[in-house]
This record gives structure tokens, C-alpha cells and sequence, in this order.
């Protein structure tokens, strides 16, 4: 295994790590926990090809990884504040609680 | 792949699984920092040396306080005594172990894959300056624009809304709304309209 | 023979890790530059501490500490052995682990700051392209420390003290930053080596000291005052004031974790000062060209005590500000002049050398100062008083 196939791994299960407390976990804010993992494993995914890639020198990757990281940070910003201002409203951070549209 | 690598990635993988299955709230918070570090040091480990600043500037010193101030503001901090899975648990897992074998069979048997490492690029500050500002200005702005209106966005939706009663006005206007994104609010002591929109909330 | 003295740390290092084989070298090497900064600051945090206190008493009309050894210089000692023999109470509600840990994840990013700050000539422990990124990520991971002692504390005072901490120190960041940000913009590389040989040219024999330019001064007084907040020091203690709460996110640590939260307090505020020295005043170069001969190190370690001592006298006189009062000075006042300076910082790099730059440059920043100070610090006009009652 080289050391891009072992990147490539690491990345594929972090992002089933996430995947999966995305899917199973309850509450709002784990849910973006899990986002936020998927995410990460992305870019890990985008450097590792980057890293060993051919044109390293290029840095599209790199760039990439820069900007996908600035708009994970917004969007973290704007779930957190969707998620408070669903506990405002329905006094409950439960997903399994916050499935109709009325109220 | 040096031994340090895989200890790494070994070290993240933990902290991710901690991160997704503890019951604490704020623990698992804090895992998920320990991950965002883990993954800095591959990062680093990968020639990538400012896209592992960045991580560790962004990832751990903003997101994840950012998660750590709305579990607060969200009243989450306590340990449930409730089951913390949803009702679809079992199919969420079989479905993403067939995610991972797919995903790991298509890396280890792709024929596509550059073989032998090339040597390690050496990125300066100043060719991702020049890049950014030549061939990739024009994300640059809108990436500025987006974060902008993100910030401004997430601001309008936290705020909480215009108190309806008269009665209560005078403390309505004086209570500041809760802003976690890049403005945490600081949970001062603050005089009874604060009491009445913590009771409200 | 100046040379040689000032070179006699890295000449030193280069003799003692010659005697290992070749392969052992660059490990050993790194180990030793570490232990030197293991061995050098936390001493200077014990004789900064019974400076402080000596310095405190002085302005305050009275002795300091003036019983253990020679006029009270050996008063460190003694605090030492009482932090370590005094029983360590944790509150049995407290969350065992988080409390334990935070300690050690305050001191972990406050050491790795030292890494990459320039203590004299060649003396850098890693020359980082990025380095000055690298000293403000690790800057940001202090707030995740601060949490995890007031929320483990399971107090309210505590997590409150958190909270507000953490709202200070992410607001003085943004200041803190930007002001950082218009050296970089001059100097055109993020590494602190360029940044510091960058201002080793003497002109009329007064050295090119960034604080000895318009943008430079402005910029070095928000990051000084930035960097008292950052640190927690008075005037913006009110996170872990006596009078005020307790002593803040720290009120459930005693003995010798509260040491280490003390120790992280003093080592962070060399830190951020070593990195003030390093933008604005000139690292280790010397301000005049004919007193260039003493060691670079002695410069440093020269400017970081002045700068201490100025910091100890800005405690000793100002009073603290308020939560609201604090954050309003950050957003409202700094952040705007900070930005300001940023791109003033830009005009004096295209306007040119000559006498116009200064200036243009000076009569901006001034008149930015007087506009920020009269439009968004104003006063709240005092109305009649409404009484809020909890119904």
C-alpha cells in the first residue's frame, strides 16, 4: 500500500465515521458534527492527491482545500445558528422531535 | 508512510469514533478538536504546511468552540439519560458500512492511482499568494462575499425575535440577542429581561 | 569577539550535538533548543512574578514580598513549594477528566509559540514559511483550554468567567491579527526571520524599526493593547478579577494545577510580547547603529522585560474595564483602526520614500483615531432610570 492508497483509506473512513453519526445520532449539533467530519475527510482526500499527485507544483489542490475550508466555516456558522434558533422555537434540540412544518 | 503517520491517523480515527459515539455533548466536542489536530498533523506530514495552520486556526480555534458555545446555548451540556440514537440506527450503520467497502475496494484496486510518490513540493506563502490573487481571484472574492453573508445571515437567524408584549418592552430593548456566530455573546449577568428571555428559550 | 559572544548559544548547540552520529543530530538538536526554552522562560515567569508583586507594591505605596532571600527575590521558590504541597481539591461534581486535562492543554499551544519566535540572531527553534500563522493558530487553541476548565468545573462562576474569557479573547483577536497583518503586508513574508531582518537597516544610524513609522506605531499600540487582553492582564481582567468572580474559570484549581494555569497566564504573555517585539520592535536588532556590538539576545531579553514592565505598571494604575465597556472597545474602536492602519499601512508602501508618506500616513491615522473616538465611542446618554424587576 502507498502512502497515497493508505491517505485515501484514512479519508474513506473518516468520512464513513461521519457518515454515520450523521445518520444515527439524535441531536442537531451532532448531526453537524458529523458534516463537519465529512468535510475534513474531503480535503484530507484533496491534499493526499495534491501531495502525490503530478503537477504538485500547480496547487490547485492546495487552493482548493483553502477555500473549502472558509465556506466549512460558514457553514458551520449558519447550521449552529439554524440549530439555535430551532431550539428557540421548538425547546428541543431532538431531530426525531422536529419533523413537521407547522408551528 | 512513516510509522508517525499511521500512529496519526490511527490517534484521528479514535478521536472521530469518540467524537460521534460518546453520550457527553461537550465531550465529544472536545473529540472532535482532538480529530481536527490529528488531521492538522497529516496535513503537515503531507508537505501541506500552511493548509495545516489554516486547520488548526480555523478548525479548532473557531468551529469548534463554535459547537461548544451553541451545546451551551442549547442547554445540551448535561449527560442524557435517553437513548442518543435515532430511530433508522441499524440501517444508518449498514448503510455506511457498504459505504466504506465500496469506497475502500475502488482505492485499493483502482489502476488509476499515480504509484510512486513524487518528491515533496516545497509551497511557499508567496506562490499561494500569487496564485490566489491571479488565477483564483475571482473565488477569492466570492469567498469573502459568502462569508460575509454568512456571518450576517447566521447573526439574523439567532436573533431573537421583537418582543410582542408592550408590558415587557423596556427589558426587550435591552436585552442583547445571542450571536454565536463569530460574536459570541458572553453570558453576563444580566438584568431581568435576560432572566425572561432565558425563560422563554 | 562580539560576534562570537553573540553567537555563543548556536556555536554551543552546533559543539554539543557534534558528538553524537550523524543520524541522532537534528532530533538532539530540537530536543536541546526545547530544553532551553523549558529551562529559560518559566525562570523568567518566577522573577517576573516577585518583580510584579515588588513593582505592584512600589505603586501601590508599599513593600512587595520582602522576607525570602535577598530583598524578597527568592519569593518564587516559596510560592513554588506551597502550589506543590497544597492539597489538590476537586469538586465532586466536576467532570474528573476535562478538569485534569485543561492545565496541560493551556500549556501545550503556549509552548509551541516559543517554536517559532526569534530570540537573536540564528536563534529561531523553526523557521516556518508560515510562522507567523502557525504562532496565532496555536494562539487560538488557548480558548479551547479555557472552556474545558470552567465547564468541567461544573460552577456556574466558573463557566461564566469561561465564557466571558472566551468572548474576550476572540474579540482582541480580530485587532490582534490585523495588526499583524499590516507588518506582513510591508514585509511581504509571513516568516518572522524575514520580518526582523527586514528592519536591521539603520538610516542616520536610528534602525528601520517598524513602531518607528506611522502605521507601525498605531499598529503597535492595538497590538499591545490587544495583547493585554489576549493575556488577561488588567485593565481586561474582569474574567478572573477577585472583586468580580471569584477568580473566574480557575476558581475550582488549587495547588499545583493552579500554578499551571498561573504559569500558562505569564508564559502566553511572553509569548505574545516576544511577538510584539519581533513585528514592530525590531526582534533582536538594536535601535541605534553604534550600540549594534551587544549580544542580540540581550536585546531581546531587554525589550521583553521593558515591555513586562509596562504591563506591570498599566496593572498597577488603570481600573478594569467592564464586559460591555471591554467589547465595545474591541469592536467599535479598534477593529475600525485596525483596519484603517491596514490600509494606511498600503499607502505608505505605494506613496513612495520621501516626506509626503509620513505625512499623509500620520494625518489619516490621526484623524481616523479622533473620528472612531468621538462617532462610535460615544457615551449612552443618560435617560430616567427604569427599574426591571424579575415578573
Amino acid at each position: 500500500m502507498n502512502p497515497l492508497q493508505f491517505c485515501l483509506l484514512v479519508s474513506a473512513l473518516l468520512f464513513s465515521i461521519g457518515f454515520a453519526g450523521a445518520v444515527t445520532r439524535r441531536h442537531a449539533i451532532l448531526v453537524l458534527v458529523g458534516i463537519e467530519l465529512m468535510l475534513n475527510s474531503a480535503n484530507l482526500n484533496l491534499i493526499a492527491f495534491w501531495r502525490f499527485g503530478p503537477h504538485p507544483e500547480a496547487l490547485t489542490g492546495f487552493i482548493f482545500v483553502l477555500f473549502s475550508m472558509a465556506l466549512a466555516a460558514a457553514e458551520a456558522a449558519v447550521g449552529l445558528a439554524l440549530v439555535i434558533a430551532i431550539y428557540r422555537h421548538k425547546k428541543t434540540s431532538n431531530l426525531d422531535e422536529v419533523k413537521e412544518l407547522k408551528g | 508512510m512513516t510509522l508517525f503517520l499511521v500512529i496519526t491517523a490511527v490517534v484521528t480515527l479514535l478521536a472521530a469514533v469518540a467524537a460521534m459515539s460518546l453520550r457527553n455533548l461537550v465531550h465529544s466536542a472536545l473529540m472532535l478538536a482532538v480529530s481536527f489536530s490529528g488531521i492538522a498533523a497529516i496535513y503537515l506530514q503531507l508537505n501541506a504546511e500552511f493548509v495545516g495552520f489554516t486547520e488548526i486556526l480555523v478548525y479548532v480555534g473557531a468551529i469548534a468552540i463554535l459547537i461548544v458555545m451553541a451545546i451551551l446555548l442549547t442547554r445540551s451540556g448535561e449527560t442524557p439519560e435517553h437513548s442518543v440514537l435515532t430511530s433508522g440506527w441499524l440501517a444508518g450503520i449498514a448503510v455506511t458500512a457498504l459505504l466504506f467497502t465500496l469506497l475502500g475496494w475502488a482505492v485499493l484496486s483502482s489502476s488509476a492511482l499515480p504509484a510512486a510518490p513524487a518528491a515533496p513540493p516545497r509551497v511557499t506563502v508567496r506562490d499561494i499568494g500569487l496564485e490566489l490573487m491571479t488565477q483564483y481571484v475571482l473565488p477569492l472574492e466570492i469567498v469573502g462575499l459568502v462569508l460575509t453573508v454568512a456571518m450576517i445571515g447566521a447573526v439574523v437567524i439567532a436573533c431573537k425575535e421583537a418582543a410582542p408584549a408592550p408590558a415587557v418592552s423596556p427589558a426587550a430593548k435591552t436585552s442583547r440577542p445571542p450571536t454565536p456566530a463569530g460574536h459570541p455573546a458572553a453570558p453576563v449577568p444580566a438584568p431581568a429581561g435576560a432572566f425572561k428571555k432565558a425563560g422563554a428559550a | 569577539m562580539f560576534d562570537q559572544l553573540d553567537q555563543i548559544f548556536v556555536t554551543a548547540l552546533h559543539w554539543l550535538v557534534g558528538f553524537l552520529p550523524v543520524a541522532w543530530r537534528s532530533l538532539a538538536s530540537s530536543l536541546l533548543c526545547v530544553g532551553f526554552i523549558i529551562m529559560v522562560f518559566p525562570g523568567l515567569f518566577a522573577i517576573v512574578t516577585v518583580i510584579e508583586r515588588k513593582g505592584l507594591g512600589r505603586i501601590q505605596n508599599r513593600y512587595g514580598p520582602n522576607r525570602v532571600g535577598p530583598f524578597g527575590f527568592l519569593q518564587f521558590a516559596a510560592d513554588g513549594i506551597k502550589a506543590l504541597i497544597k492539597e489538590d481539591i476537586v469538586p465532586r461534581a466536576a467532570d474528573h477528566v476535562v478538569h485534569f486535562l485543561a492545565p496541560v492543554v493551556l500549556l501545550i499551544p503556549v509552548l509551541l509559540a516559543y517554536a517559532v519566535l526569534p530570540f537573536g540572531r540564528n536563534m529561531s527553534v523553526a523557521d516556518y514559511d508560515a510562522g507567523l500563522l502557525f504562532f496565532f493558530a496555536v494562539g487560538g487553541a488557548v480558548e479551547l483550554s479555557i472552556f474545558m476548565a470552567g465547564w468541567s468545573s461544573r460552577n456556574k462562576y466558573s463557566l461564566l468567567g469561561a465564557m466571558r474569557a472566551i468572548a474576550q479573547m476572540l474579540s482582541y483577536e480580530i485587532p490582534l491579527i490585523l495588526s499583524a497583518v499590516s507588518v506582513v503586508m510591508i514585509v511581504g513574508s509571513l516568516n518572522l526571520l524575514d520580518i526582523v531582518s527586514h528592519q536591521n537597516q539603520y538610516t542616520f544610524g536610528i534602525a528601520h524599526w517598524h513602531v518607528f513609522t506611522p502605521w507601525g506605531l498605531v499598529g503597535f499600540i492595538i497590538f499591545f493593547i490587544a495583547s493585554l487582553a489576549e493575556s488577561n492582564r488588567s485593565p481586561f481582567d474582569l474574567p478572573e478579577a477577585e472583586s468580580e468572580i471569584i477568580a473566574g474559570y480557575f476558581t475550582e484549581y488549587s495547588g499545583f494545577k493552579f500554578a499551571l494555569f498561573f504559569l500558562g497566564e505569564y508564559l502566553g504573555m511572553f509569548a505574545i510580547c516576544g511577538l510584539g517585539i519581533t513585528l514592530f520592535l525590531g526582534g533582536w536588532t538594536s535601535p541605534v547603529s553604534w550600540l549594534a556590538w551587544i549580544p542580540s539576545y540581550v536585546w531581546f531579553l531587554t525589550k521583553l522585560l521593558a515591555i513586562v514592565f509596562v504591563f506591570i505598571w498599566i496593572r498597577g494604575t488603570l481600573p478594569r474595564l467592564r464586559m460591555d465597556q471591554l467589547m465595545n472597545f474591541a469592536w467599535k474602536f479598534l477593529l475600525p483602526l485596525a483596519l484603517v492602519n491596514v490600509v494606511v499601512a498600503g499607502l505608505w508602501h505605494f506613496l513612495g520614500a520621501g516626506a509626503l508618506r509620513w505625512l499623509v500616513c500620520a494625518a489619516i491615522l490621526a484623524a481616523a483615531y479622533v473620528a472612531l473616538g468621538h462617532t462610535l465611542m460615544r457615551r449612552q446618554k443618560l435617560g430616567k432610570r427604569i427599574y426591571r424587576f424579575a415578573d
